[in-house]
């Protein structure tokens, strides 16, 4: 009765695998890892229909399938394109692909602003890391840029469209975890834009999710907007009892202070899945309330890859060495020449940045001089 | 005893002859050498007088710049603290207002900005991360204090003075390695 299920052999850069029939070359490219696996700005492997659009994964196919091994004319894009037995897939083996990743990237980057230095998303932006990896140095590109109205949509989530790629991800977000989608693509070419049809916030309980999914700094969290860069921040895994969402996030510390709620990621970027099997979303009031050290359970720090930026100045299995000095000197401590937080005027304990609403404004220091 | 390099000279532990007993001879040829020096040139400059030319690669007291209408240049995108290896720079960001155009080039802006003078070691990577120009390693020492607490430099003491209502200060803190155009 029980039918072996026939795998396909596919072969991506020399390195072949077994993968299930309707497997995308894409994720069969994942279960090898490394450098072979393509890059995706809109293909999401949690969101169904994501994909197709940002042409980043585009990849060359020398052979089509064992009965049938004449090579596709034109290159593929791998997230919508699904294996065939004995197909060869060449990613990084192709010069054609490295150019048209190139030219890709630097489509990506005619419209998107120079802003990394003020960008929230910065360190952890999936367009940095293409155009670092894949793009070329410099642009081409001498016109003005896209500018945009400004849209405000609501307290927790902050647009900037002049950064978005259109990758439709947040579209997908608001889909297919939310009852009521609100925003959308309006608009076409140049003028495409992400908005709510007539000023809107929003307001759905798992709408934070569009912030984790964005590659790019488009939507960013309103709670953290500006309050500390990404990589002096330290990834915690925590975790609480939701009742809307599995409750599993990472924290994102300085001292005791809580910075930013995030979902867990894994290695491509998409939220991890939660300990019950199901796709780690977490709810808006995990996300932008529960600021508070006291509200989560520490589970330890997140494991970070070690060529992040954000793994910058993070050590591993450090010991703290015992301060001996009280011992020695009679429970006396030393007498410090300076406390160093006497003079400083930065980070002040009554200045709690991560307690302020939005962003810090210039009322926020005026109590200190 | 053998030693260790053929440079080794024995000590002469023979007795002064009557000629080196009088010292006067020695006396004379240690005049000689102090007279000597003061027709040579001076070495010595006096110092707030007169200064010595610095190197243009000389990295001094950092200045956090304005562009040319007297905006600061700074986005606290914590460059500088992240390239830093004495993690001497920190800093606090905050959005700019409405009515805060004048004041600051983009929309966000170093509230706070430190640089702990004890911790700097004028390597200048600060300069080399920033995106923005805006720090720079001026051509002056940081002054001497008495206490360690005059070392901690906020935002009054780096930035430099605004080319739009100070322009002979700015010019002066601009220092002569910038091009004149």
């Amino acid at each position: 009765m029980s039918e072996e299920k026939k795998l396909f052999k596919v072969t991506i850069d020399n390195i072949t695998v077994d993968v299930e029939p309707g497997t995308t070359i894409l994720n069969a490219a994942r279960m090898i890892g490394g450098d072979v696996t393509p890059p995706a700005m809109c293909y999401y492997s949690k969101l169904k229909n994501s994909g197709g659009k940002c042409r980043t994964c585009l990849v060359e196919v020398a052979a089509g399938s064992t009965a049938d091994p004449r090579p596709m004319p034109k290159l593929v894009a791998s997230c919508r394109t699904t294996v065939m037995d004995g197909m060869i897939v060449k990613n990084i083996t192709s010069d054609r692909v490295l150019d048209a990743r190139a030219g890709i990237t630097e489509f990506l980057l005619l419209n998107h602003p120079l802003d990394c230095p003020i960008c929230d998303q910065a360190g952890e932006c999936h367009l940095q890391d293409l155009s670092y990896e894949h793009g070329k140095e410099g642009t081409r590109f001498e016109f003005q840029k896209r500018i945009f109205k400004k849209h405000d949509l609501g307290e927790y989530i902050q647009l900037h469209m002049t950064r978005c790629i259109l990758c439709y991800r947040c579209v997908f977000v608001a889909d297919q975890l939310t009852e009521k989608r609100v925003h959308g693509v309006l608009d076409r070419g140049d003028h495409a834009e992400i908005a709510t049809y007539i000023s809107k916030s929003l307001d759905n309980d798992f709408i934070g999710n569009v912030i984790d999914v964005c590659p790019v700094g488009a939507l960013t969290d309103k709670t953290f907007r500006f309050k500390n860069r990404v990589w002096f921040t330290k990834p915690v895994d925590a975790h609480r009892n939701c009742s809307k969402c599995c409750g599993e996030v990472q924290l994102w510390m300085r001292g005791d202070e809580v910075f930013r709620v995030t979902a867990r990621k894994d290695e491509w970027g998409e939220v991890k899945d939660a300990s019950d099997g199901r796709p780690g979303w977490i709810c808006n009031e995990c996300r932008f309330d529960k600021k508070d050290i006291k509200d989560w359970t520490i589970d330890g720090p997140s494991k970070i890859n070690r060529h992040s930026v954000i793994s910058q100045g993070h050590y591993v299995g450090v010991k703290k060495p015992t301060d001996f000095l009280p011992e020695v000197m009679g429970g006396r401590g030393p007498k410090l020449l300076m406390d160093i937080h006497k003079v400083s005027e930065v980070n002040r304990p009554e200045i709690e940045l991560s307690k302020i609403e939005g962003p810090a404004h210039s009322d926020d220091f005026k109590g200190s001089k | 005893m053998q030693t260790l390099t053929n440079r080794a000279k024995p000590v002469d532990r023979r007795p002064m002859t009557v000629l080196e007993k009088l010292y006067l001879p020695a006396i004379a040829k240690g005049m000689g050498i102090t007279l000597k020096h003061f027709f040579k040139k001076k070495v010595t400059i006096q110092y707030p007088e007169e200064k010595r030319p610095f190197s243009p690669v000389f990295r001094g007291l950092h200045i956090l710049n304005r562009d040319e209408e007297g905006r600061e240049r700074c986005t606290a995108c914590g460059l500088c603290a992240v390239a830093c290896p004495a993690e001497a720079i920190t800093m606090e960001a905050a959005e700019r207002m409405e009515g805060e155009e004048n004041l600051y080039r983009e929309e966000k802006y170093a509230a706070k900005y430190e640089i702990n003078m004890l911790r700097c070691i004028f390597c200048g990577l600060c300069e080399e991360a920033c995106p923005k120009d805006a720090i720079y390693l001026s051509e002056t020492f940081a002054p001497a204090n008495f206490k360690r607490e005059g070392f901690i430099y906020g935002k009054n003491d780096l930035l430099i003075p605004d080319p739009k209502k100070e322009p002979e200060q700015y010019q002066k803190a601009l220092g002569s390695r910038v091009k004149k155009s």
